[in-house]
């Protein structure tokens, strides 16, 4: 099934054209080559996608506060591996979504609530006594608020009595406009379903046992307040997830505000957001940095091994709203006039490079999800002296840096301007990109 | 009429070229750190930016850097093999926590400790051991026995802090030409809490606030030969001014060195800048200070035994260190390239007005305006650039207003290093505040020029007896940079 029905071109003139084009598959409809793609048509498609994916984003987080239901009803090591499996299949749609957080303000002021990282997960619940147990940074540090009702903190007293979704969201959230005091969002349900990942670069994730959130059988103590953290935790997921959504729908905020940026605003929004995942976000500061420190710290899904679908589905998402598609958990295809239509237009080969980029990282990103199906997780391919491991991460940065560098160009063949790559300079004078 | 026009299109044509030349002649301080000025846009982020001349891939290695400067370190040991080992004894857990964007470092509340500003200690020499050991140039100053070269105001846990830093301020009133009179602040201090006994009787101290920390690499590349062309320390041509240069150990090739870094110039390269910054500030070990006690003393002893982030390395391959050299040398990358921000009014007849007084008034006889870096390759894109530090990186007798009485090498108890002028203008929009000088005294560029003395007496005295409309013209050029 193709979700053709829902797209709305806004020219008349394009509309034809559209429809044609999203029946057939983009690369190889002759038609197509006919068809004048303007600035608005990938816009629109770029919209739809958002609406699509952030729908998937939240019916994928549905499921998951579905089967924390089913095991906060009968919590044993089966039904807690049905809900990780919940949240491991959540995250694939919401990290494509991650391409629209950079240029889009309205994603990015809403993104820490359900996304932020990293976490003083000592804040939360128990944790391993290598954690320490201060931090000048963060009186919050270790606070345990599970364990702790009433804990008194530089010198206040915080009333943690009841665990709700008010509480989380509103009080203990960013508590001290500390960052790293991260109380709702995917990663804080990571930790209360797996707990902490104590095997450094070492094969294995998180280790927490069902018992820990079990009424009759309790480890760890204060299960009764763990299991209202996990649940309020993810209903406020799936809350703050209906938001975005709505957002993107019509008359929603996000698409709105993108609309108001006009033809060239738009398309630099959409290229802000393609390169500065690319370069500065992943292959900088959630890749390399990690790499060239062998420290699995710096891993992004830490509790749960996560980590390489993590990348997968960032750099997925880059490719999606590049060539104009997106296929839901469900394996429905939606497809429309794609920003690869445009540059095509402009520039055949130039479209053509960017498809080899971006076929190029995709491979690179299937090695490594290869490898961590067969235990080599991110945080053993960046281990010290698994030489063969960072070389196998070490291509994925080269090629990400390469797609950016062809991001770079196409930003100049479209003539536009006021991007920042973050971390990249070369965009304020554009004729050195080409040099 | 047609005749008019002609002669219109001959006068563009001249009035362009004319533009043309006046650029070429004076543009470059539009760019103060000429390749490595950035465009952006002027914000908090001003100097964190990476000099443009950077490849795609370099610039990923500078923002790697910039990770690590940002680093929260943690107790050893932890669960973060990469990120412990700070201590036992420390002032900051991240370099980002006093240089905060890279900018001066802020003085925090009335007079408690501000992480950003902390106390060199030494002693006057007391024995013939202490006198031949400064005579051999090795060591700058005679560490405080108890104490060591700095006093850290945090510890590990369960362990004492070295002390509380307290700030007071007495005012003090000085009265300019025109009726106006500005209140300067000076600051008195004191040592509370003291965790490891008394102080030594012939203990010195200096207060000292972190520096910028933008245009390093440009500074580290200027040759040697121009900056010692410029010293006068008998002062033969009589001008008042002496510059001199504080020769100083060089720990990486263990030789003499001109000086070039901190508020006395007491440092000779970036590399044992931010290695000795990780030793003394954060208590991580480097290869080149490889205690993993930090700045423990020997008469700190269980400081000594804390536990440390140097041997939980396994693989025998890498080297057994809190930071190693992978992370250093991408500190040390990071530092040298980040980017100046572009002179701002350039063209404005105020900016300009305010030079022209910069200079009658003397000033850049030590802010000197402009040097070009050497030429060599091994510097890359730092090498044949016309830079504008305004700063001669020489030492200078500053009065007793400013001095701390606490020799470092051959800088003595009244002299500064000129410190370099470039930023200072974007001080207040990448920090929040202006706290000016080497501990902060100033709140603003005109308390900072009025506590000059020394051999800077006649041109502050210059400053005063301006007309109000010329100081703001100064300052308005000083701004500009």
């Amino acid at each position: 099934m193709q979700l053709i029905s829902t797209l709305k071109p806004i020219l008349g003139i394009v509309a034809a054209g559209t429809m044609l084009s999203a029946c057939n598959s983009l690369s190889n409809s002759e038609t197509q080559k006919k068809i004048e793609v303007t600035s608005l048509s990938v816009i629109d498609t770029y919209i739809q996608i958002a609406e699509t994916n952030y729908q998937d984003s939240l019916s994928t987080a549905q499921a998951l506060d579905k089967a924390v239901d089913a095991f906060l009803n009968a919590p044993t090591e089966a039904t807690l591996t049905l809900t990780k499996q919940a949240w491991v299949a959540a995250r694939a749609p919401y990290q494509q979504t991650e391409v629209y957080r950079f240029g889009n303000e309205s994603v990015d002021n809403w993104e820490g609530k359900v996304n932020a990282w990293p976490l003083d997960e000592g804040l939360i619940d128990y944790v391993d006594a290598n954690y320490g147990t201060e931090s000048d940074e963060n009186p919050f540090y270790n606070a345990n608020i599970i364990s702790n009702p009433t804990p008194t903190i530089g010198g206040k007293i915080i009333d943690a009595k009841s665990i709700s979704k008010a509480f989380l969201s509103e009080t203990l959230h960013e508590i001290d406009e500390v960052e790293s005091n991260v109380a709702t969002g995917y990663h804080v349900v990571e930790f209360l379903l797996w707990g902490q990942d104590l095997n450094g670069t070492n094969p294995g994730s998180g280790n927490r046992p069902a018992t820990d959130d079990s009424l009759t059988d309790c480890t760890g103590g204060n299960c009764d307040r763990r299991r209202d953290y996990l649940k309020s935790a993810t209903s406020l997921l799936v809350d703050d997830l209906q938001d975005m959504a709505n957002s993107w729908k019509e008359e929603g905020e996000s698409r709105l505000a993108l609309q108001a940026k006009g033809d060239k605003g738009g398309l630099e929004t959409i290229l802000t957001g393609m390169g500065s995942l690319a370069y500065g976000e992943l292959a900088g500061e959630r890749i390399k940095l990690g790499l060239m420190l062998h420290d699995p710290e710096e891993e992004h899904d830490c509790f749960s091994d996560n980590t390489h679908w993590s990348h997968y589905y960032d750099a997925k998402g880059i490719k999606n709203i590049y060539l104009g598609e997106y296929k839901t958990s469900q394996g429905n295809l939606f497809t429309g006039l794609s920003l690869s239509d445009l540059v095509k237009q402009a520039q055949p080969e130039l479209d053509a490079e960017m498809k080899a980029k971006l076929s190029t990282t995709e491979s690179a990103m299937q090695l490594m999800v290869d490898q961590a199906s067969e235990g080599n997780t991110f945080d053993v391919l960046i281990g010290e002296g698994n030489e063969q491991g960072n070389q196998i991460i070490r291509d994925i940065v080269n090629a990400l840096v390469d797609q950016a560098k062809t991001t770079e160009k196409i930003i100049h063949t479209l003539a536009l301007a006021n991007i920042e790559l973050e971390g990249s300079d070369s965009l304020d004078n554009p004729k050195s990109v080409l040099e | 009429m047609i005749y008019v026009v002609i002669h219109l299109k001959q006068l563009r044509k001249v009035l362009l070229s004319l533009l043309i030349l006046s650029f070429s002649l004076s543009a470059n301080e539009r760019y103060p750190g000429g390749q490595h000025t950035h465009q952006k846009k002027l914000n908090r982020f001003s100097f964190s930016q990476p000099s443009p001349a950077l490849s795609m891939e370099k610039k990923l290695d500078f923002k790697v850097g910039k990770a690590i400067f940002e680093k929260i370190w943690v107790f050893a040991p932890s669960s973060t093999t990469a990120s412990d080992g700070l201590g036992p004894l420390y002032n900051a857990r991240s370099c980002v926590r006093c240089h905060k964007g890279n900018g001066r470092g802020m003085l925090e509340g009335n007079n408690s400790s501000s992480p950003a500003l902390f106390l060199r200690l030494s002693i006057s020499p007391t024995t013939h051991k202490h006198r031949a050991l400064l005579a051999s140039g090795k060591v700058g100053f005679i560490p405080e026995p108890n104490y060591g070269k700095q006093l850290q105001t945090f510890a590990y846990p369960g362990g004492k802090s070295e002390g509380e830093l307290e700030v007071n301020y007495s005012s003090i009133l000085v009265g300019l030409l025109g009726g106006e009179v500005i209140e300067i602040k000076k600051p008195t201090y004191k040592i509370n809490k003291l965790g490891y006994g008394p102080m030594h009787q012939n203990l010195l101290f200096s207060p000292r606030i972190a520096p910028p920390v933008i245009g390093l690499g440009l500074l580290e590349a200027i040759d040697e030969k121009d900056i010692l062309s410029l010293t006068d320390p008998e002062d033969l041509d009589a001008d008042g001014i002496s510059g001199k240069a504080n020769i100083v150990w060089d720990e990486i090739n263990k030789e003499s060195k001109l000086g070039r870094f901190g508020w006395k110039a007491g440092t000779p390269s970036l590399e044992q800048q931010n290695n000795a910054a990780l030793s003394g500030d954060l208590g991580i070990s480097s290869w080149l200070f490889p205690q993993h006690a930090g700045e423990c003393t020997e008469n700190q002893n269980d400081c000594l035994k804390q536990k440390h982030g140097n041997k939980r390395r396994d693989k025998p391959n890498v080297d057994r260190l809190e930071a190693p050299k992978v992370m250093t040398d991408l500190l040390l990358y990071y530092t040298r390239n980040i980017a100046l921000a572009p002179t701002r009014n350039y063209d404005s007849p105020d900016r300009n007005k305010g030079k022209q007084l910069f200079n009658k008034a003397g000033c850049h006889k030590c802010h000197r305006p402009s040097f070009t870096t050497a030429s060599n390759a091994e510097q890359g894109s730092l090498s044949n650039q016309t830079i504008w530090p305004y700063s001669d990186l020489l030492l200078h007798d500053m009065g007793q207003g400013l001095a701390d009485g606490r020799p470092e090498f051959l800088a003595n108890g009244k002299e500064w290093r000129t410190p370099p002028l470039w930023g200072i203008g974007l001080t207040k929009m990448v920090s929040g505040n202006t706290f000016y000088l080497h501990d902060g005294r100033a709140r603003n560029l005109l308390e900072a020029i009025l506590w000059h003395g020394g051999e800077a007496e006649a041109s502050k005295q210059m400053i005063i007896e301006m007309t109000s409309e010329q100081r703001q013209q100064l300052i308005i050029f000083l701004e500009s940079l």
